[in-house]
């Protein structure tokens, strides 16, 4: 796939950490990466590296306590009233905004929520409040970002159920969320999301909670909407079939930090950081041969008061260079086309010295 | 019917299940009146080899959990029989026994739990954690337990140093640790693992999987390894039970069951793994529907309204549990005639 010229977001160097009593949680510490229109961009990662709270200073809804402290976010959005003329660069009918300027309750930072960035939260039971019907939810987001009448909405969001193959749409539009099995609250969450015609979707791991025959009906489901519509998707996972199976580009993210990223054959095929290497040869698979040991990565996760310093891999790196990787933290540096890498494997040393 | 007969093999059967059921009632109205059932576990037969793995995988509320605690009798079954050997060769059907009777069985069979957060008591240090067992099964002296404490934690890979600390100041895969050696202080002959790396990372996965493949070759373990990711369940597995709604579909050896399954559902559970290999970036296997509720199953062949072979026999009537082959079990009509794909092969 040739990503058109201009990114329709683009994160740079972005830090979002969280002020506690106990100290501060530094959970984004200087994240970059950009999203092209159509694109289905991957961020994988082991619990607790901060996908989550990166997207959530994306969309500025971060819990109390989290402040973004630095970098930019910046997303191309439609000039109000001319939402038809999308040409795929920025040109007279879209502007580029930085999110991280705008407050988190502004007006046009709510429009930017749903109307340009739709998001599928990790919990399935937040997208939803339990005391009103799905339908009444899907078409009170509609009524927020479109001018139309009830009865139209009321369409849309039955439309919308229709679209995400939910079958008897008229019906269950008027169910509750605790109504649906796990399958169908997950498509309604997608149609809730897809209803006002985002240009950027973020899926925060829509499918780990569900069991696999599911996962394969919600996979195929945002794959063919993705190709349909063009909508860019940034889909978070820890599954590395997900992400092989779904993603163009793939961000790997460790302790805060992207270790390396790049086109989805090249990161699978061609895997440059250690940390990526690592995950990769230590995951079973059902093509692999069973009852022989697995290769592993030493140590666990640091908690988040005790990050290393230097690089936060260092502690677990089989190739870790003494005085070097424990001192600086290496930067996120070209290691072949569009394929980044923060490691000092990859960096001469004067540089970063 | 007939239940799966082991072929003969070198190794003893130690676990046999025959024709077990597990039925929850559903209470409706002041007076409690039963009005129908939930058949968590329905006519499940399967047998465990002295020293291997059975891995048992079905997706969520499939009957795997409610199978695994009527064996170690933590519920009782509805039905059927649940034969255990002992180490002299005794074997008795653990589902006619009342609480005194299944004393003597307790330290024999050992559970390891899914959650290493929830399954660990915070107020207890890691010593009473693991050294619990002892002092309930006679290990008076402290001096012992201590010693007994620090050769599990060493087994299992934690530093003996660490007895007096509390759960908190372990990191998951560290309590899962906790938990096998806490489940191995008794020198089980049977441990049933439930889902025991889910809720751990991936990197600590593979640390916990090695753990428990070393300690089975060490300890000569019997395994009944119940989980829903079938790379796991491959990985770790001699031979694996696919559950549907409180039956077993198919039982077979590791290697065949995933190269050549024989039931339309094993086969589409597998096409529905997604292949960490972005070169193979299938056209994405889709099983229509929906899991069939165990309290409102389907006649016939439970599997049938999302079975693409299925014909108006599989609508009228139950498929049988049979062997077509040594050591590989079908529940299907059609298992003789039809040809499946399994996962992809190793290149
Ligand atoms: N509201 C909060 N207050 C304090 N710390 C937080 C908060 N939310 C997240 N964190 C911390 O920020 C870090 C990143 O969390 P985040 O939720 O982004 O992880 P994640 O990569 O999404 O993990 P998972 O795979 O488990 O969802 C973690 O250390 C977490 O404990
Ligand atoms: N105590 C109970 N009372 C009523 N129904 C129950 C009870 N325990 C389990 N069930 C039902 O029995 C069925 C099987 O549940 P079980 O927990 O054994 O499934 P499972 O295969 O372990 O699922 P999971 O993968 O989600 O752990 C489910 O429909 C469940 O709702
Ligand atoms: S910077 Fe050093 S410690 Fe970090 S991944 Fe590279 S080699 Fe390993
Ligand atoms: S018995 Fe019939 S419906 Fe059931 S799995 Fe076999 S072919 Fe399909
Ligand atoms: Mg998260
Ligand atoms: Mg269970």
């Amino acid at each position: 796939m040739h990503p058109p010229a201009f990114p329709l977001l683009s994160v740079q160097d972005l830090k979002a950490y969280f002020y506690m009593d106990e100290g501060v949680v530094k959970a984004v510490d200087g994240v970059s990466f950009d999203v092209y229109p159509g694109q289905v961009v991957g961020i994988v990662g082991e619990s607790g590296c901060g996908k989550s709270v990166t997207m959530k200073a994306i969309l500025q809804i971060l819990e109390p306590g989290g402040k973004i402290v630095s970098g930019k976010v910046q997303l191309r959005v439609r000039r109000a009233g001319r939402p038809d003329l999308d040409t795929g660069g920025p040109n007279s009918a879209e502007e580029l905004l930085d999110l991280t300027r705008l407050h988190p309750n502004s007006k046009l930072m709510r429009k930017i929520r749903g109307a340009e960035i739709a998001l599928i939260p990790q919990e399935p039971m937040a997208a939803f409040s339990p005391v009103h019907t799905v339908g009444s939810q899907i078409m009170e987001a509609i009524l927020l970002h479109n001018k139309v009448s009830k009865a139209e909405a009321r369409q849309r969001a039955i439309d919308a159920f229709r679209a995400v193959g939910i079958s008897m749409p008229e019906q269950r539009i008027d169910a509750y969320s605790w109504e649906l099995s796990g399958g169908l609250r997950q498509r309604a969450i997608i149609a809730m999301a897809l209803s006002c015609n985002p240009r950027l979707l973020i899926a925060d791991e829509p499918t780990t909670a569900i069991d696999v025959t599911t996962q394969a009906q919600i996979l195929r489901l945002l794959r063919d909407l993705q190709r349909e519509k063009d909508t860019a998707i940034i889909f978070i996972t820890h599954d590395l079939g997900v992400i092989a199976q779904m993603a163009h580009y793939v961000v790997v993210m460790y302790l805060g930090r992207v270790m390396e990223q790049g086109p989805v054959n090249e990161i699978f095929a061609n895997p440059r950081h250690p940390y990526t290497q690592a995950l990769l040869k230590s995951i079973p698979s059902v093509q692999s041969t069973p009852r022989v040991r697995l290769p592993t990565i030493s140590g666990s996760i640091p908690h988040p008061f005790n990050r290393p310093k230097g690089c936060p891999f260092h502690p677990r790196c089989t190739q870790f260079i003494r005085g070097v990787c424990d001192s600086a933290a290496p930067e996120l540096l070209a290691v072949g086309k569009d394929h980044l890498a923060s490691c000092f494997l990859y960096q001469s040393q004067e540089v970063t010295a | 019917m007939t239940t799966p007969k082991p072929a003969s093999s070198p190794r003893q059967v130690l676990l046999e299940v025959r024709h077990l059921k597990k039925y929850f009632p559903i209470y409706k109205g002041l007076m409690r009146k039963v009005v129908n059932q939930v058949r968590a576990v329905d006519d499940v037969s399967f047998f465990v080899r002295q020293g291997e793995t059975l891995g048992l995988v079905g997706e969520s509320g499939c009957g795997k959990t409610t199978a695994s605690r009527c064996i170690l009798r933590a519920l009782t079954p509805t039905s059927g029989e649940i034969l255990f050997r002992e180490a002299d060769g005794t074997v008795t059907d653990l589902a006619k026994l009342d609480r005194r009777g299944l004393a003597r069985f307790r330290p024999q069979m050992q559970m390891i739990f899914q959650d290493p957060f929830a399954s660990l008591n915070p107020r207890m240090t890691i010593f009473d954690i693991v050294s619990e067992p002892l002092y309930v099964h006679g290990m008076r002296s402290r001096a012992e337990r201590t010693e007994k404490v620090a050769e599990l934690l060493r087994l299992v890979g934690l530093r003996p140093e660490y007895m007096q600390r509390y759960p908190h100041a372990f990191s998951g895969g560290q309590r899962q640790r906790i938990g096998i050696a806490r489940a191995l202080a008794l020198r089980p002959r049977l441990v049933v693992a439930d889902e025991p790396v889910s809720a751990l990372d991936v990197s600590v996965q593979a640390q916990v999987l090695n753990l428990m493949l070393e300690l089975q070759e060490a300890l000569s373990l019997t395994y009944l390894f119940v989980a829903h990711d079938l790379s796991v369940v491959k990985h770790i597995s001699d031979r694996v039970c696919v559950m549907y709604v409180g039956k077993i579909v198919e039982t077979a050896p590791t290697l065949e069951l995933f190269a050549a399954p024989r039931h339309p559902y094993t086969a589409a559970l597998l096409a529905a793994v997604p292949v960490p290999d972005p070169q193979r970036r299938t056209a994405i296997q889709e099983l229509p529907g929906e899991v069939a509720s165990p309290a409102n199953p389907p006649s016939g062949c439970y599997f049938h309204p999302r079975c693409q072979f299925a014909v108006e026999r599989c609508r009228q009537e139950s498929p049988q549990l049979e062997e077509i082959a040594p050591d590989h079990f079908v529940s299907c009509h059609r298992a003789a005639e039809l040809s499946l794909p399994g996962a992809v092969s190793h290149v």
